[in-house]
């Protein structure tokens, strides 16, 4: 179970804009985030990885204080355990497949789990200069699982995707956060391809 | 011919290069990452070697190395070295001097990496040091290559703050910038010819080399 209930000024081209969020995602839970461009979803999701900082509000996860403006507690992203799959993907360009994962995590059986889940398994000592678009957004998605996080942000995961991989990945994901019990948020501009998978959403003016 | 003054400067940018390497990659990542008050006057201060006359900096190495008085008296009173007239004089001179080329690409380098890099490796629970060494790093090898390079050229055009700092004692401190231009002094156009030729030479195969590393780099993704 995570707590959210946080304020943030967005610097906006037409003078400025606050982002309030007031929400409690329980453990396990898969929400879809949607909403027009510039009103924050990617900003959220950072907030929650403890990338941005609100100017006030609190994140409590299980019970353990993530951040409290007033009390001036803010733990380190490194700490938080979450996964964060990014839009532009922020792969790593001198790492192969393989050792983005290997970066990530000693787990060898999750590694390869993961290739495969991802069908990578046959461009593992590929850099991403090599991969296509889908390849990369796979990749970044992989990488984000590496950790076993307890929270997945993810950040329109699915856009570089043909529709027929989509169903696929979506479908075997579903598996992976099910049997994790990961609490996952994913924005995307395209919710239905999230419908039937999806149990809450949280849509943003 | 005495090949010493070729040595001699080709130790001294060596070693030059390589305190920069060490003292120049953390600065560089400290500065590029926020702007505050402190870092624009830090950045200035490290860029002035870039512009200001080399005399002028050689001047107040001099005045603040002299063992006659402050900071140079203290050095050698407690630590028996001696900054002025000697070769780690021109170590510590060229270091000043050459910092901006070490710093400065690779500062840029850094800066022009998306920084959505380093958070993607702190969401995996790394550290800001694993973060810089496994991630920033190797993804700035060729601005690396190019500071380095540049640096060490750099060091072997000095003459300024060499001939203030160091003088001209033949073996200690007396580079081939400086045989040069005793050389001249002495009409010994030949033995000047020599020392030009060799350090044209060498800088220019050295330019050369960066322009076809980064020609290289350019056309291929990252290696």
């Amino acid at each position: 179970m995570i707590n959210i209930a946080i304020e943030k000024k967005l610097k906006a081209y037409h003078g400025q804009q606050v982002l309030k969020v007031n929400r409690q995602f329980t453990t396990g839970s898969v929400t879809k985030i949607y909403g027009p461009s510039g009103s924050g979803k990617t900003t959220f999701l950072k907030i929650i990885a403890g990338l941005v900082t609100p100017e006030k509000g609190t994140i409590v996860s299980d019970d353990i204080t993530w951040f409290n403006a007033e009390t001036k507690v803010n733990i380190p992203t490194q700490k938080r355990n979450t996964g964060f799959v990014f839009q532009q993907y922020a792969l790593f360009p001198n790492m192969t497949v393989r050792q983005h994962l290997e970066y990530a995590t000693a787990d060898e059986a999750w590694i390869k789990k993961l290739l495969l889940l991802g069908k990578l398994d046959t461009l593992q000592e590929h850099k991403p200069d090599y991969l296509s678009g889908g390849q990369q957004q796979r990749l970044a998605i992989l990488r984000a699982l590496a950790t076993k996080p307890q929270i997945l942000l993810m950040d329109e995961p699915f856009s570089a995707l043909d529709p027929k991989m989509k169903t696929e990945l979506i479908g075997e994901l579903k598996e992976v956060i099910k049997e994790l019990n990961i609490t996952t948020l994913i924005v995307s501009h395209n919710p239905q391809e999230l419908d039937g998978w999806a149990d809450g959403e949280l849509v943003f003016e | 011919m005495d090949f010493s003054p070729i040595w001699l400067t080709l130790k001294l940018a060596g070693i030059t290069t390589l305190i920069l390497l060490f003292v120049g990659l953390p600065f560089a990542w400290w500065l590029s990452r926020g702007r505050s008050f402190w870092k624009i006057i830090i950045e200035a201060i490290i860029t002035m070697p870039l512009v200001l006359p080399p005399s002028v900096l050689g001047f107040y190495l001099l005045l603040a190395f002299s063992t006659q008085h402050g900071l140079g008296k203290w050095l050698q009173k407690v630590f028996d070295v001696q900054f002025v007239f000697s070769f780690q004089g021109l170590v510590l001179a060229s270091v000043i001097y050459s910092i901006p080329f070490m710093v400065g690409p690779v500062k840029s380098a850094l800066q022009q990496l998306p920084s959505s890099l380093a958070e993607a490796s702190y969401t995996l629970g790394k550290t800001e040091w694993q973060t810089f060494r496994y991630v920033l790093l190797p993804n700035i090898k060729p601005s690396l290559l190019t500071a380095a390079v540049l640096t060490f050229a750099h060091t072997l055009g000095e003459f300024g703050v060499v001939l203030m700092i160091g003088g001209n004692i033949p073996g200690v401190t007396r580079v081939a910038s400086i045989a040069v231009y005793d050389a001249v002094e002495q009409r010994d156009y030949a033995m000047a010819n020599n020392y030009s030729l060799i350090l044209f030479a060498i800088t220019f195969v050295l330019v050369i080399a960066v322009f076809v590393f980064n020609k290289y780099q350019a056309k291929g993704p990252l290696a």
